[in-house]
């Protein structure tokens, strides 16, 4: 029996005691799956992806991520658990402006102790995978929004997470940048990365996702299998 | 290396200190912001502390410094030989002795270079021939120039201070052959104010030629704490030479009187600016690290979703903030000191003690303190930023919480106001916390503008106040040791009718000073009796009036406390069996004679029969007369007696100007941190919301109406704080300067005389037909004004001191001559009557 790399089992979320932001969610992915969340504004899907990153705890239900139990973890260990089996993209890239594009990449193995060469190495075949290697030397602010996504990208990869998740990973980009990243996504899941995405962008869901479910109101309402690419 | 400095250069190698070190150097505006609030901080709290500490005992500090000499020593050399004064540094007891010295009396007059005219006598100098500053006892500090040298140079006693000489300044000696000119090359402080000026050993001989020498010895002993025991020591030396060797002394308790009553007059300004300025740094330094921690929330959220742990964010933004306070602190200790130079300068001057200087541990402190600030104010915020949910750090770190100001947002648009001013105007709810701050830091500033301009105003009366001793223009002096013994004693009632004979003459009274007994008081008390137009003398009144006719005194704050008297109360004097009862009718702002002189009428002392002459005559001139031709035609009719005038040359212009430029110091320190600390507020507010203010302006916002609401953001929260600061710095002022309290519950003309209260105004308008009081004639030597109300209403108000409501449980017995001579002539040693 394959154990699932995700295993959400009743999860809720209720802010400020109004409407639940997640109503009883259960969800497993297998590795090697590429999940999209799919569903309007509100309807949880942020939320969730926030659970499985340790970044947020539901109200009631469990989380499982790689076989740890995220919802129980204090704040420090939810840290080193996020370093070693997370990589998160978010829409609005969340780049540190003041490092340099090498160093932002480099952040994570440091965070995690990798030995500097080795970081190093792995940075340089990221971004050069990524085709963001010219701007290794360069601050974020230079780049343009498809290319600070890739540097993103690069930077969630850093540690070989088994978990990619992707937070509206397109919702800030133009359209030529939105397909670079859609491409890449795919190709990263072809690969063998485990990702779960967010989005609004069905393009994007049709194009890289294995499989997408959909939230309304906190609820999953439909649950599919995407058509083989 | 000790393990904290290990620990921060791991982390500075780690990611951490990557963080770190691009958190600071791709930052650069606030890290230039932090660098510089630090070091402005750490420069004032120098000042401040420097100057605090300065401010406590500065006497006993000077002194302890100078090892100044305990018991200053007068000899004959027709008694003892300098061998035989030599060998009484092996006194017992004595643990240091200078000398001996040869000195001399001599009567110079002003050449050039002083602050008065020249040709004007400068009364009796003390001149000792000394070979250096230096020495175990009373090392003296030589201010500028160099020692004296050779002949025909001379390096004058700034403690003197009235006469204002400068380097390259003239003195001329008339009374020796010659007519001697002497050259100033040296400014120098003795604390123990052991001598006037300083020549050379072969200079002093020189001028000496053909008198007996006499000779000074400066004393340290192992107990001379007490009058008791200066005396147990003066008496030792005594015993140890040939009788009548030893002619006078000078204890260094009677020196500490006189400075501590003048220093006391400005310790609670420059303790209430120094306790301002340190607390205006604690407040902005905890302000700018704060800020500058809580506006990089967002990015420890990313932080934070990146793996890094809570305390890693703590640990990493504490380093961020200490590399520019560290920097900041360095520079600011630099800048403190050099900027003590100055501001010490000044303190030196108001307090008439020798050089004052920042002590290193005061570096240490300051340092160690700021650190622990900028530490502990980057602390809570990053502890709060790392314990935030990292979502909501990422989302919510650009953008105030929801729901603050809407109130406020609401009532502002129902103003009469434009949009942009109704929104700038609500701005400030919308973070509370961080307007809070600003309003603290403008409300700092604010009291420390309104405290300073109070100040700038009370100083001049202040000094005024504390000068109530004479007129201020000429004082005649009367006495045997005046001039020497050849010339003839004139009588006060000469002196009286050449003072009043004389054109320029306007208002005049003369004081004669003795010792007497007081009812419940142990030892001598100083009592002053005044002859003449006695209503112009009158002194600053804290409550009562000034006293009218024989048998009423005027008393200081700390007889009053000593004695358990108050206003209306009688005390008995007593001296050789005699008596004499004389009513308290006023509480009198005076420091002389330690706080506990009587001022009374002369003959309200007849009863005592001490027969005391009057000694000192003080004269205002009408205003344009010439004070060195006054002065002169004045010495032309005492020729050849024992009387002399001489101008008023007190230091209370120099005083004043260096308590200015001191508050002016301190205030633009305290405005400078303020400014740095809101400007720095202000950028944060305004790229916080960069966001807001795109909004606005893709809405339709011009430039102006945008700058128009930053501006008014700022401006009521300016509004709020001067209207609350400037009150707080009145009230401050009132504070230091309790006269502003006392006179709102008492008055003390109406109070104690029950007049009426448009007698007690200070002045009237005048009404129509009104007739103005001719002013007194002068020269109505014994005359006492039949009209206490008018005498009462001559009275002016001014601010007073907070030196008034000092302990009175200290109580020393004044100095004693050696001689037993109480009611000895006054001479340029004395101090300040």
């Amino acid at each position: 029996m394959i154990t699932p790399i995700i295993d959400v089992t009743d999860a809720s979320k209720t802010y400020d005691a109004g409407t639940p932001a997640l109503d009883q969610v259960s969800l497993t992915v297998e590795a090697g799956e590429a999940l999209a969340v799919l569903g309007p504004s509100g309807s949880g899907k942020s939320t969730l992806l926030n659970m499985i990153a340790g970044l947020d705890r539901p109200g009631s239900g469990q989380v499982t991520v790689d076989g740890v139990r995220v919802d129980e973890l204090s704040e420090a260990a939810s840290a080193r658990f996020r370093r070693e089996r997370i990589g998160m993209v978010f829409q609005f890239f969340n780049l540190l402006d003041d490092l340099t594009v090498l160093d932002n990449v480099l952040l994570p193995a440091r965070l995690a102790g990798m030995p500097a060469a080795r970081a190093r190495a792995r940075a340089g075949e990221l971004l050069a995978y990524l085709r963001a290697d010219r701007h290794a030397r360069a601050y974020p602010g230079r780049l343009s929004g498809g290319e600070r996504q890739r540097v993103a990208v690069a930077r969630a990869l850093m540690n070989r997470p088994p978990l990619l998740l992707a937070d509206e990973p397109t919702g800030a980009l133009d359209t030529a940048s939105g397909e670079e990243v859609r491409q890449l996504l795919a190709e990263l899941n072809r690969d063998g990365q485990t990702i779960v995405l967010v989005t609004h962008d069905t393009a994007l869901a049709d194009a890289c996702a294995t499989r997408s479910i959909e939230l309304v109101d906190g609820r999953i309402v439909r649950d599919t299998a995407a058509v083989a690419r | 290396m000790s393990a904290t400095a290990q620990r921060g250069k791991r982390s500075l190698k780690s990611p951490l200190g990557r963080i770190v070190r691009s958190g600071v150097s791709r930052r650069r505006v606030q890290a230039i912001v932090m660098t510089l609030t630090t070091a402005l901080s750490a420069a004032a709290s120098v000042l401040a502390a420097g100057l605090l500490v300065g401010s406590q005992a500065p006497f006993q500090h000077a002194f302890t410094a100078q090892h100044g000499s305990q018991l200053t020593a007068q000899f004959t050399g027709a008694k003892a030989s300098m061998a035989q004064l030599a060998s009484t540094a092996r006194v017992a007891g004595v643990t240091a002795a200078a000398g001996p010295y040869a000195t001399a009396s001599l009567h110079p007059v002003t050449d050039s270079g002083a602050s008065t005219p020249p040709g004007l006598p400068m009364g009796q100098l003390t001149v000792v021939g000394r070979p250096g500053p230096g020495g175990p006892s009373d090392d003296v500090d030589l201010m500028s120039g160099t020692w004296a040298t050779g002949p025909g140079q001379i390096v004058m006693n700034t403690q003197g201070g009235g006469w204002g000489f400068g380097l390259g300044a003239h003195l001329t000696l008339p009374d020796l052959p010659g007519d001697p000119t002497m050259t100033v090359v040296g400014l120098a402080n003795s604390v123990s104010n052991t001598a006037d000026a300083w020549v050379t050993p072969a200079q002093l001989g020189a001028l000496t030629a053909g008198t007996t020498p006499e000779y000074q010895m400066l004393y340290r002993f192992a107990h001379a704490a007490t009058d008791t025991q200066v005396d147990a020591d003066r008496s030792a030396i005594a015993a140890a030479l040939p009788a009548g060797a030893l002619t006078g002394t000078q204890s260094w308790l009677a020196v500490q009187l006189a400075a501590d009553g003048k220093t006391r007059a400005f310790v609670p300004f420059v303790a209430a600016f120094g306790i301002l300025a340190l607390a205006m740094s604690v407040l902005i330094v905890g302000i700018v690290v704060s800020g500058a921690v809580s506006s990089q929330i967002r990015r420890i959220g990313i932080l934070k979703s990146l793996g890094f742990t809570p305390a890693q964010v703590v640990r990493a933004y504490i380093l961020q903030a200490l590399i520019p306070a560290l920097a900041g602190a360095g520079l600011g200790l630099v800048a403190g000191n050099l900027l003590a130079i100055p501001a010490l300068a000044h303190a030196e001057s108001a307090y008439g003690t020798g050089t004052l200087t920042i002590p290193v541990w005061i570096d240490a402190a300051v340092a160690a303190a700021l650190l622990a600030l900028v530490t502990a104010a980057a602390w809570v915020p990053a502890l709060r930023a790392g314990q935030l949910r990292t979502v909501d750090a990422i989302a919510v770190g650009r953008t105030p919480a929801p729901g603050r100001g809407r109130l406020a947002h609401r009532l502002a648009n129902r103003l009469p106001l434009s949009r942009p001013v109704a929104i700038g105007l609500a701005n400030p709810f919308t973070r509370p916390g961080r307007s809070g701050t600003m309003t603290s830091a403008i409300l700092l500033g604010a009291v420390a503008v309104a405290f300073a301009a109070g100040l700038a105003t009370s100083l001049g009366d202040v000094q005024n106040a504390l000068h109530r001793d004479k007129l201020g223009d000429v004082t005649v002096a009367v006495g045997e040791g005046l001039g020497g013994a050849k010339l003839t004693p004139v009588s006060p009632k000469q002196v009286t009718a050449d003072i009043a004979a004389q054109p320029g003459t306007s208002d005049y009274y003369a004081t004669s000073q003795t010792q007497v007994g007081v009812a419940g008081v142990t030892g001598g008390v100083p009592v002053v009796g005044y002859t003449g137009d006695t209503a112009v003398a009158a002194y600053q009144m804290i409550a009562g009036s000034w006293f009218a006719a024989p048998g009423q005194a005027v008393v200081p704050t700390r007889f009053l406390k000593a004695t358990g008297t108050t206003i209306g109360d009688s005390i008995t004097l007593t001296e050789a069996g005699h008596q004499a009862r004389l009513r308290i009718t006023g509480e009198a702002l005076d420091t002389h004679g330690d706080g506990m002189q009587i001022l009374t009428d002369q003959s309200s002392l007849d009863g005592l029969r001490l027969g005391p002459e009057p000694q000192r005559f003080s004269i205002r001139l009408k205003p344009g007369t010439n004070l060195a031709d006054y002065v002169h035609a004045l010495n032309a009719k005492f020729s050849s007696t024992n009387a002399q005038a001489q101008p008023d040359t007190d230091n209370r212009a120099t005083v004043i100007d260096a308590m200015e430029a001191l508050v002016a110091l301190l205030t633009l320190m305290i405005v400078a941190v303020a400014g740095l600390g809101v400007l720095n507020l202000v950028v944060l507010d305004t790229r916080q919301r960069i966001h807001d203010l795109g909004v606005f302006k893709a809405l339709g916002m011009s430039p102006g109406q945008t700058i128009a609401m930053v501006l008014t953001s700022v401006a009521g929260i300016g509004l709020v704080a001067g209207i609350i600061g400037v009150p707080l710095g009145v009230i401050a002022h009132n504070y230091v300067t309790p006269h502003g309290q006392r006179r709102r519950h008492r008055h003390p003309l109406r109070r104690h005389r029950g007049l009426p209260p448009a007698r007690t105004r200070r002045t009237r308008p005048r009404r129509p037909g009104h007739r103005p009081r001719r002013r007194r004639a002068p020269g109505r030597l014994g005359r006492q004004d039949a009209h206490p109300e008018r005498l009462a209403h001559r009275i002016t108000e001014v601010p007073v001191l907070g030196w008034v409501l000092v302990d009175a449980g200290r109580r020393r017995p004044p100095a004693r001559d050696v001689g037993g001579r109480r009611n000895r002539p006054p001479t340029s040693r004395d101090p300040p009557n």
